[in-house]
């Protein structure tokens, strides 16, 4: 039998599929929509082609066929991992997202690991302190925080900490003449990300600030913090292990459900700091109407949405002492 | 209603009146040069927000954004509540196979990135307000669906429904007369946030040149500004206070109606 945590991978993997078969469908559904096709996106770039080269390249990408025909092409395309080429990268649509994809993958993880865990200790003081000042302060806080557009934090916060104090570096993944080795490069690429991060960060916060308020109001007036008081165990030891960890975990779920709204949020955030990920790929191919680009974006991000809940959701096993190995083998619970 | 909700309807009814009454007091076209560039705000009584960098009033302008806002959070609010209600009511109601279908269907919405989604409708289908109202709602109606699919399922049971069903109802009309009404309530807690949501999404998309480009809004505003960022940040700054007050107040607002038609549920707060 598969170790537990190799099963349930491989089940929540099962899972996906039909989740991404019907975003294909919608892909294509909007591919279908938009006037004209690859072809006529692919000649425009060559700078016109003769009629008789337009049929021979719609039959070999199969778009000579019926709606079917072209949708059963388009699906053996999608699992092929061929998504056709691209007008404004001028290459392989698969090629220009595998390259762009670190830098999304960096900016949104140091997002969520930021937003995360700086909203669980704001949201365990507020908790703490409910009613009080503090508790006041950072709900309204969160409540304008979770108002603010991030594009226009991000330009404010380039407008302080980049044109007025001059502590960051205005834009960009790092610099073109900056360190060649790997530490010199990682700090340099690390002082990139700092404004970027904080704007994302700060933005998805708020919710987090929230949620961690509300479970842990909740935890602290439980049956089970009472008994932990009666036998006297220590302050810290009932707040951490008592209160803060049971209250973690419909923040756990939360982060699941936000990882693909985030990832539509770095589009703009990417656009703002000129980073070359994922999310500035798509705004450049919705730029260009290019529609295989801004298609293969969308199932990309598609997939990467399934594999950070999968995550998501083996951390929550970690947290939570009642999901043991069986529960996780069978999906129960 | 509680305090907050008041500060939020007080808020909306101001940029209510924004919206409505920007031909009164600004009745020139908003994109109209009419005076000298990168005026600063309170340096000429006729600007008092002063002007961009082509010397077209602030003020205006923001006045006639208010309209856009207010009409795309709105209508797109409310096309993701219609749909969300209606596929909530058809999948609760009747169960098996089709909530089966539905629902792995809210769930691949749920899982796309709907920003990105709405990118690839918008570069298809051209941009323009109607298509902006669309792409949103179409990403943001499968909260409402789950919320309304559970009560659905709670309530299809109840004798009343039997009677219903007995007295020779459509199974249609029993699922939209009969059950639906009582399954309503719990959608008041979504509305704030679901309008607060439209209108951040239609100010990103107005932001990266996605809206309708005859139209000035908030999200373009701060676009414009950007260009002339390092010399007048006050271009960027005022726009984005807007947003982010009309978020605020419909939100406010709409915790407030939802604490107060809704009692009995627990919210954030």
């Amino acid at each position: 039998m598969l170790p537990p945590t190799l099963s349930f991978i491989l089940r929540r993997l099962l899972h996906g599929i039909p989740v991404v078969l019907i975003v294909a469908v919608g892909v294509f559904v909007i591919l279908e929509a938009a006037p004209g096709d690859a072809v006529d996106a692919y000649l425009a770039q060559l700078g016109g082609g003769d009629a008789s080269l337009a049929a021979d390249l719609r039959e070999q990408w199969g778009l000579d066929r019926s709606e079917l025909g072209r949708f059963i092409a388009y699906l053996t395309s999608i699992v092929t991992l061929d998504l056709g080429r691209s007008v404004a990268v001028g290459g392989s649509v698969v090629e220009a997202i595998l390259t762009r994809l670190p830098a999304t993958l960096l900016l949104m993880g140091a997002s969520i690991a930021f937003s995360a865990s700086l909203g669980v200790l704001l949201g365990g003081i507020a908790a703490l302190r409910r009613g009080g000042m503090t508790d006041g302060v950072l709900t309204l806080g969160a409540l304008i925080l979770n108002a603010i557009p991030g594009f226009w934090l991000g330009l404010i916060l380039i407008v302080v900490f980049v044109v007025w104090l001059g502590w960051f570096p205005h834009a960009g993944f790092g610099s073109i003449n900056g360190p060649r080795d790997p530490i010199g490069r990682s700090l340099d690429i690390a002082w990139h990300l700092v404004l970027p991060v904080t704007t994302l960060g700060l933005t998805y916060m708020a919710l987090y600030l929230r949620l961690m308020r509300g479970a842990m109001i909740e935890t602290r007036a439980s049956t089970w913090v009472r008994a932990a008081r009666a036998r006297g165990l220590p302050e810290t030891r009932i707040v951490r292990r008592h209160m803060a960890r049971p209250a973690l975990l419909p923040v756990v779920t939360m982060l699941g459900l936000q990882a693909g709204t985030m990832l539509g949020g770095s589009v703009v955030i990417e656009t703002v700091f000129a980073i070359p990920g994922l999310g500035s790929l798509a705004y450049l191919a919705v730029s260009q109407r290019d529609l295989p680009l801004i298609a293969g974006v969308v199932l990309a991000g598609t997939v990467l949405v399934i594999i950070v809940n999968i995550l998501v959701d083996l951390s929550y096993a970690r947290i939570d002492p009642r999901m043991t190995d069986e529960r996780l083998r069978t999906g129960v619970g | 209603m509680t305090r907050s909700g008041w500060v939020g309807a007080i808020g909306l009814g101001l940029l209510v009146a924004m919206a409505l009454l920007a031909p009164v007091i600004k009745p020139r076209d908003p994109l109209d040069l009419v005076g000298r560039p990168l005026l600063e705000p309170f340096a000429d009584p006729r600007f008092l927000l002063g002007t961009d960098a082509l010397g077209r009033d602030v003020l205006a302008q923001l006045l006639y954004s208010a309209r856009v806002s207010l009409v795309v959070g709105l209508a797109a609010a409310a096309g993701a509540i219609g749909i969300g209600i209606g596929v909530g009511t058809v999948a609760g109601f009747l169960g098996g196979r089709v909530d089966g279908i539905l629902m792995r269907i809210s769930e691949a919405f749920q899982t796309v990135p709907t920003f990105l989604l709405a990118l690839a409708l918008l570069s298809a289908l051209g941009a323009s307000t109607a298509n902006v109202v669309l792409a949103i709602a179409l990403s943001s109606w499968p909260a409402t669906a789950r919320l309304v699919r559970a009560e659905v399922l709670s309530l299809r049971q109840r004798e009343y429904v039997d009677a219903a069903r007995l007295a020779g109802l459509g199974p249609l009309t029993v699922a939209f007369r009969e059950v639906l009404p009582g399954a309503l309530q719990p959608v008041v807690a979504l509305v704030g946030v679901t309008v607060g949501a439209a209108i951040l999404v239609e100010s990103a998309l107005a932001f990266l040149g996605l809206g309708d480009p005859n139209q000035i809004s908030w999200g373009v505003m701060i676009s414009n500004g950007r260009q002339a960022i390092r010399v007048a940040p006050f271009l960027v700054v005022i726009p984005g206070v807007c947003v982010a007050l009309a978020i605020l107040s419909v939100s406010l607002l709409g915790d407030g109606l939802a604490a107060r038609l809704a009692p009995q549920r627990r919210y954030l707060s």
